[in-house]
C-alpha cells in the first residue's frame, strides 16, 4: 500500500511516500500507530501535538476508516490554501 | 453549470476569465470575483514570499465536491476556480473564485461559500519566507468556524432576494 506525506509532515518523515505491505485491512487510527518517523515517533504521537488529517483514495478519512493493500493513503497537516 | 478548475503555476488573467464566463453564461447578470493575494505581513513579520504545494488529484476532487455543494444550494450558471502553486512573491495572485449567476445575491453568497470551503477542504499548504527563515502556515480556527455559518444556507427553501 502506498502512503503519501505532504507539507510539514513530509519534512518530518523525511520522505514524500512509502510503500508498506498490508496482509489484512487496517484502520487509519491503527496505521498511525504503526507508521514512525526517522526518530521513531509514531504518527499517533505526532498527531497529539499537531493535528493531522488523513485521506483515503483522495477523500478525507477518519480514524475508523478501513484501508487495504490497494488503497492510496495520505497524511497531512490541516490545509492552508486560499 | 459551466465549471472550470485549474491548479497552475502561472498567473491568471481576470479579463480572460470574465470573457469566458460571459461567453459560457450569457443569461448571467451578476458576476462575483474573489482574488486572494500574497500579503507582505503575517503574524507581525515581514513576508518575503510563499511556496505553495498541493496533493495532485485530491485537490481537484475536493474543489469539484465544493462546486457540487454550491450548485445544490443556488442556481448558478458558471464557476471558475483557479489556484496557483509553486513559488509566489508578495503581491502575487494566489487564488481566484469567479461565480456567474442571474442575479448578484447568489453570486456573492456562492463566491464566499466556495472560498470558505476551499480554505478548510482543498489540499493546499503554504510555506512562507520570513526574516527568521521558512515556516509552514498553521490553519486558523476561525476558518473552520466559518463553515458552520453555511449549514442550511441556500437551496429551494431559502430563495435569495434579487
Amino acid at each position: 500500500m502506498k502512503v503519501l506525506f505532504f507539507a510539514g509532515l513530509r519534512e518530518t518523515m523525511g520522505t514524500d511516500a512509502i510503500e508498506i505491505a498490508l496482509e489484512t485491512p487496517i484502520t487509519i487510527g491503527a496505521l498511525k500507530h504503526r507508521l514512525q518517523g526517522p526518530d521513531g515517533t509514531s504518527l499517533a504521537v505526532l498527531s497529539e501535538k499537531t493535528p493531522l488529517l488523513a485521506a483515503v483514495d483522495k477523500e478525507m478519512a477518519a480514524d475508523d476508516t478501513l484501508v487495504e493493500e490497494a488503497s492510496e493513503v495520505a497524511f497531512f497537516p490541516p490545509v492552508t490554501g486560499g | 453549470m459551466y465549471r472550470h478548475i485549474s491548479i497552475q503555476q502561472e498567473d491568471f488573467s481576470l479579463d480572460a476569465v470574465l470573457t469566458r464566463l460571459k461567453h459560457q453564461c450569457p443569461s448571467s447578470g451578476g458576476l462575483c470575483f474573489f482574488i486572494g493575494a500574497v500579503r507582505d505581513t503575517n503574524l507581525a513579520e515581514s513576508v518575503g514570499g510563499l511556496f505553495l504545494e498541493h496533493y495532485p488529484g485530491m485537490t481537484e476532487a475536493q474543489l469539484n465536491r465544493i462546486l457540487d455543494d454550491a450548485q445544490s444550494r443556488w442556481p448558478l450558471a458558471g464557476v471558475e476556480v483557479i489556484h496557483r502553486i509553486g513559488a509566489l512573491e508578495t503581491g502575487d495572485n494566489i487564488v481566484l473564485v469567479a461565480v456567474a449567476a442571474m442575479h448578484r445575491g447568489e453570486s456573492f453568497a456562492a463566491c464566499e461559500m466556495i472560498m470558505d470551503y476551499l480554505k478548510t477542504q482543498a489540499t493546499f499548504w503554504k510555506k512562507e519566507q520570513v526574516a527568521s527563515g521558512e515556516r509552514w502556515l498553521e490553519a486558523r480556527a476561525s476558518d473552520g468556524e466559518k463553515l458552520q455559518d453555511w449549514t442550511g444556507v441556500g437551496g429551494d427553501d431559502q430563495p435569495l432576494a434579487d
